[in-house]
């Protein structure tokens, strides 16, 4: 360590002060502390992920077992409905939609964030966004998925799904293009499938690190097969980085029109409450704030347990509380401006179903939602508290638990009293808790095989936002004969 | 360090994604046509418990569909016509032909329990609502026009065994119902097996097509007229058929 602030400074990782906060180089905070290598930081990455499969720790397993428990759970649980039908939700008029859908709302909305931070951010050119884009973009995927699976159960009769897609058949019937919820679908599975081609483009690279740094057979055939021949020349990086480049703007608008078209369910129908022009971008921010919320839910721990917290900084943690920040206040403006155009529309239908939501039968619901949405992500006003990860980790949980109820909030108190007093109702679900339930056992049991096996850091990318990545970064020890011998590296190099 | 695959699986990535692409429209294929009524309902002529020949009583004899389907303008069943039908005739004819042994068992019974047990060949599912009447007689006064029995069940005149000839499938009722210019006839020969329409009729029928079905009638079953008045098509949407 030739650097003397750093070799001075204290060795917890959550202090903010243990920060060499000059960037050598361009004078701002490292994004990478401790003045890795790129050696260290690969090992660092792919610690996990070498371990012999037979020496995979206990908490681990039983980790991965009780998320397989639950997905296993799930499986059960749609084989009841697929025997049952829906009946067995407690759905029924007028409350038609209920945690199917607030469950698939909430999922495809936390995806978001893994789109934001892997494409806006890359294209804005925010190099932070390389120390968490693979798990939020690992979190994307695995929310999407569990999004379309309580999307696809929640048609009833799930042999007839094929239905949503154009095929030919015998019917002669096509989807209603007319209809938000066609394009519903292809809003879904474009998202799933760019993001995933985006995911597994980024991976490459690394992937070709684990086959060279394979020791047992298997690793080398499902890392190489995984890497595609990556061999890291030139030409590959040329061509991986216009790959990225395109997808990422493939991306970019998608974080815009998923959450668009999933609020033009609610937003094209003619219901008070649904019917409301703000929605769009409403949802959006809605689903920026949750997806924020949940990159923090799964990052925070990891980066405790797998020893990562040179490379997820308090930086990272910051800049993203400042995200949930931003975008608490915008649905928290949001919430506010649904009522003044309740009010301001003079509507007495819309301005029914408003004071119905903040004071009626689900008033907890909407007061519970409030006060995790817009009330707490204020606290990160307060430098202590957005650099704190134990603050981060709290905060970021009522945020998630905030956001399910907000949709729980606009699907349910909006149609528990519709139009006919006479079928007002109370709406208790039956055995939905367990289908949430059951797309968490989902979501965690892929989220922990992609930890276990696939790397959590784009370590490439980590690697070209080091300081060291700069040709002129002279921080090694040795870093004063760079000049020295580079006269005479040209020359060998002929001889290479 | 050895290669860890040999140089072909270069190729694979490729061939993955054209295998994947070609299977995908395969399989698609594979469930639009083996899957569909045309492939799996048309053509089944199951063995009868009297062996009835159409192409003889309809085909040489020029007997009348509706002198054994009695019903097939009048309600949503053409029918099939009790024992006595048959007897009318074969009380006189053929009386001790072995081949009628179970008509003349189901008759002299007498009660109506000992029906002749034919098999069914043009089923529909318990959720389409078909009417015959409806399709044999549309339209009033001079534009009154019909579906001939040929249209749907073939040229009965030539079959020995009854096979079904068209597939009954929701795709097959809606090309109809959104041209069914075609396949109009006049009432007269409804009937009338192998009928060719003479030139003046196509125009006729367009005419008559134009006032049961204007275009867009599938997807709303109602329209409001320039006086106002609304009209409700033949093709009356989605619970026309499925009531």
């Amino acid at each position: 360590m030739s650097n003397p602030a750093e070799a001075s400074l204290p060795n917890d990782p959550n202090v903010r002060g243990d920060v060499a906060l000059e960037d050598p180089v361009e004078g701002r905070e490292s994004l990478v502390r401790g003045n890795l290598s790129f050696h260290e930081i690969t090992e660092k990455v792919l610690a996990v992920n070498e371990k012999p499969v037979a020496q995979t720790p206990n908490a681990f397993k039983a980790a991965i077992a009780f998320a397989g428990l639950g997905f296993a759970g799930f499986g059960g649980y749609v084989g009841y409905l697929f025997w049952e039908g829906p009946g067995i939700w407690g759905n029924n008029n007028p409350v038609g939609w209920a945690w199917d859908i607030v469950n698939f709302v909430f999922w495809v909305g936390i995806g978001h964030a893994g789109t934001l931070i892997s494409a806006i951010l890359y294209l804005f050119r925010q190099k932070w966004r390389t120390s968490i884009n693979r798990y939020a973009e690992a979190m994307t995927i695995f929310a999407v998925l569990a999004a379309s699976s309580c999307v696809a159960l929640h048609t009833g009769r799930i042999w007839m799904d094929f239905y949503l897609f154009p095929l030919p058949n015998q019917m002669g019937l096509w989807p209603n293009f007319r209809s938000p919820l066609a394009w519903d679908v292809f809003a879904v599975n474009t998202y799933l499938f760019v993001s995933l081609l985006f995911w597994f483009t980024g991976l490459v690279p690394d992937f070709a690190t684990l086959r060279d740094r394979a020791k047992v057979r298997w690793r080398q055939l499902f890392y190489g097969a995984l890497a595609m021949g990556w061999r890291g020349s030139t030409r590959h990086w040329v061509h991986y980085e216009k790959a990225y480049q395109i997808l990422a703007a493939f991306s970019a608008p998608l974080v815009l029109s998923v959450h668009t078209i999933v609020s033009f369910d609610f937003a094209v129908s003619q219901l008070p409450g649904w019917h409301t022009t703000i929605f769009p971008p409403y949802f959006v921010a809605g689903a920026i704030f949750s997806g924020f919320a949940m990159v923090q839910t799964l990052m925070l721990p990891a980066r405790a347990w797998l020893g990562l917290k040179d490379i997820v900084t308090v930086k990272h943690i910051e800049n993203m509380n400042k995200i949930i920040l931003v975008t608490g206040t915008l649905v928290g403006y949001a919430y506010a401006m649904e009522y003044f155009v309740a009010f301001y529309s003079g509507n007495e239908y819309e301005g029914f179903t408003f004071i119905n939501r903040s004071f009626g039968p689900y008033a907890w619901a909407y007061w519970t939602m409030v006060s995790c949405n817009v009330i707490s992500p204020q606290l990160f006003w307060f430098k202590r508290i957005r650099t704190s990860v134990t603050w981060s980790f709290i905060l970021a949980f009522f945020v998630n638990i905030g956001m399910w109820f907000e949709r729980f909030v606009i699907t349910v108190t909006s149609l528990h009293r519709d139009a006919l007093v006479s079928s007002w109702e109370y709406f208790v679900p039956v055995t939905e808790p367990l289908f949430l339930a059951g797309t968490f056992g989902l979501f965690f049991f892929l989220f922990l095989l992609f930890v276990r096996f696939f790397p959590v850091i784009a370590m490439a990318e980590v690697k070209s936002v080091m300081p060291q990545a700069n040709p002129h970064w002279e921080g090694y020890e040795h870093g004063g004969d760079h000049h020295a011998n580079a006269p005479a590296a040209a020359t060998a190099g002929g001889s290479h | 360090m050895a290669q860890i695959f040999p140089k072909w699986t270069n190729e694979t990535p490729g061939l993955i994604t054209f295998g994947s692409l070609v299977g995908l429209g395969a399989v698609i294929f594979a469930l639009y046509w083996w899957a569909s009524p045309w492939n799996t309902d048309v053509g089944y002529a199951p063995k009868q418990p009297v062996a009835y020949s159409h192409k003889l009583h309809a085909g040489d004899l020029k007997m009348d569909c509706r002198y054994c389907h009695a019903y097939a303008e009048r309600g949503q069943h053409a029918g099939v016509p009790p024992t006595q039908v048959c007897m009318n005739c074969h009380a006189q004819v053929k009386k001790d032909s072995p081949k009628l042994d179970l008509v003349r068992k189901s008759w002299a019974d007498g009660k109506g329990d000992e029906s002749i047990p034919w098999v069914r060949i043009h089923k529909l599912p318990d959720f389409a609502y078909f009417d015959h009447s409806a399709h044999l007689g549309v339209g009033f006064g001079e534009n009154r026009a019909g579906i001939g029995c040929e249209t749907c069940h073939g040229r009965i005149d030539t079959m020995e065994v009854v096979a079904q000839n068209q597939p009954l499938s929701m795709a097959w009722c809606i090309d109809c119902h959104n041209d069914p210019a075609p396949n109009l006839r006049p009432i007269a020969n409804l009937t009338q097996m192998g009928f060719r329409p003479d030139p003046m009729w196509h125009d006729k029928a367009q005419q008559i097509a134009a006032t049961l079905n204007p275009p867009g009638a599938l997807a709303s079953a109602m329209r409001t007229n320039a006086d106002g008045t609304t009209q409700t098509f033949a093709t009356a949407g989605c619970s026309g058929c499925h009531r």
